[in-house]
């Protein structure tokens, strides 16, 4: 089992890493979005501070959407899914282990251009270090839940926009409570209380989608 | 013990149970409606603090009482259909969904309008407000997702699945805005020990909720015999309750 999954996870990855571009571009749209805020809002540096936060958090939420896209649709279309749906390994362990390669290959390089991000929006160190925090606690979270939503949408024509639309009223409770780590953090506070229910969230989130993934991928593939 | 509900699966028993449920629900619903409309908007005692613009409580509550309990109604369907694989259940989910949004539009519409004269503000980004907004989005994910599906059966499966996604996810959204942001008064009639509405206020709100579920209950059932006539269409008990002669010319429209 353990050897099935491991050649599950080198060949996500393998596949991800061949198609460099479709990697680098919710990267692109993830720094564009955010410079396009001082653009639009004005450069003052207090300004930029007070928004930043609510401004990556909503810009990893689209990012991390317009990756989630391809999730399985690859997949789907080429019939490796039904495969897998026939192999012995259980469709919620294949499920994990492809959200979290998508969450290696396409949101990890969106924390590591965070720093850059802090620095556009006049972040201090306080606040940075609680947006990283969220964010490594958050994203999974939103790989996870996001999965669910792509299952349910991969054999749609037009999935992107509705995919979307059922999505995003999920993600809000993580959109409240990492937005109000970074705030507390800006006026130092503790922030342990956001924290804690990130993680809570993440941890139902890992017991609980999976199955549902695996029903949604069922019901598509039917 | 529950033998009795089984044969209900089947479409045809489901349809003719509607059928005779139908008129008695369309008429209770009629008059206890009507009678709590009458008396509250037009007998019951104006507020002392907020006049007659009070009175748009007798919609906007049972509205928005509703918007989530037809949510939770269509939730404990899709989990039938789901768990037990019955097909008219997600039929119903199909079927509920618009009501539902409709219900928890009339609530964000009239919490609108009453916003206005009180609070000063068509809309405020309080927790009440925010939480039936995510809930409208919920809806219409869950009416969209089962639009975009060809394959009806496959659509009613998906909108289940989502529809219990959105039970889950509710809760956490509804106390993340809770401690995000409050403005909303608090709520008037759930303290049934001791309600803060003076009770001749409080009776023509009651028949209000109760006839607007009943004006839900009979929506959704025909909606759900609706729903039941348009994937059966090719079922000969379609046909022989359309009458075999009409059936040729609706199988030739479509």
């Amino acid at each position: 089992m353990r050897g099935s999954l491991q050649a599950l996870l080198t060949r996500e990855l393998a596949l991800a890493f061949r198609q460099k571009g479709e990697l680098l571009q919710p990267l692109v749209f993830f720094v564009l979005v955010i410079s396009l805020f001082p653009l639009g809002v004005g450069p003052g540096p207090q300004m930029l501070q007070k928004i930043g936060p609510g401004v990556i958090w909503v810009a990893v939420l689209l990012a991390s959407l317009l990756g989630m896209e391809r999730l399985f649709r690859d997949d789907f279309n080429d019939g490796w899914l039904e495969q897998m749906m026939l192999s012995p390994v259980p469709l919620t362990l294949v499920v994990l282990i492809k959200v979290l390669s998508h969450w290696l290959t396409c949101v990890l390089p969106l924390l590591l251009i965070s720093p850059l991000l802090a620095v556009f929006l006049n972040l201090t160190l306080d606040m940075y270090q609680a947006l990283l925090i969220t964010l490594l606690l958050g994203t999974p979270l939103l790989s996870l839940v996001g999965a669910t939503g792509v299952a349910l949408t991969t054999g749609l024509q037009r999935g992107g926009v509705l995919l979307s639309l059922l999505l995003l009223p999920l993600f809000i409770p993580l959109l409240i409570f990492a937005t109000s780590a970074v705030d507390a953090a800006a006026l130092q506070l503790s922030y342990n209380g956001q924290l804690a229910i990130i993680g809570a969230l993440l941890l139902l989130a890992l017991a609980l989608t999976p199955f549902a993934t695996a029903y949604a991928l069922r019901v598509i593939q039917s | 013990m529950w033998k009795w509900l089984h044969p209900y699966a089947k479409s045809e028993q489901a349809f003719r149970l509607c059928g005779r449920l139908l008129p008695w629900l369309s008429i209770s619903a009629g008059l206890i409606l009507g009678v709590g409309i009458v008396w509250g908007l037009a007998y019951a005692p104006s507020d002392y603090q907020q006049g007659d613009s009070f009175r748009i409580i007798y919609i906007h509550v049972p509205s928005a009482i509703l918007s989530m309990g037809v949510y939770s109604v269509m939730a404990i369907s899709a989990l039938i259909g789901l768990v037990w694989q019955i097909r008219t259940a997600t039929m119903a989910v199909a079927a509920i969904a618009p009501v539902g949004a409709v219900l928890t539009f009339i609530a964000l519409f009239t919490g609108a309008a009453w916003g206005k004269p009180m609070w000063g503000t068509w809309w405020v980004w309080d927790a009440r407000l925010t939480s039936e907004l995510i809930l409208l989005f919920l809806y219409l994910g869950v009416m969209a997702l089962y639009q975009s599906f060809d394959d009806k059966q496959q659509g009613g499966k998906a909108a289940g699945v989502m529809a219990l996604v959105g039970v889950v996810n509710l809760p956490i959204i509804h106390y993340s805005v809770e401690w995000w942001n409050t403005l909303h008064q608090g709520a008037t009639i759930t303290k049934f020990g001791k309600p803060s509405i003076a009770p001749e206020m409080l009776w023509p709100l009651l028949l209000c909720i109760l006839g607007l579920a009943l004006v839900s209950a009979a929506i959704g059932l025909y909606r759900f015999q609706t729903e039941l006539m348009r994937r059966e269409i090719h079922r000969p008990w379609v046909k022989a309750l359309a009458g075999d002669g009409r059936t040729q010319e609706n199988s030739n429209a479509i």
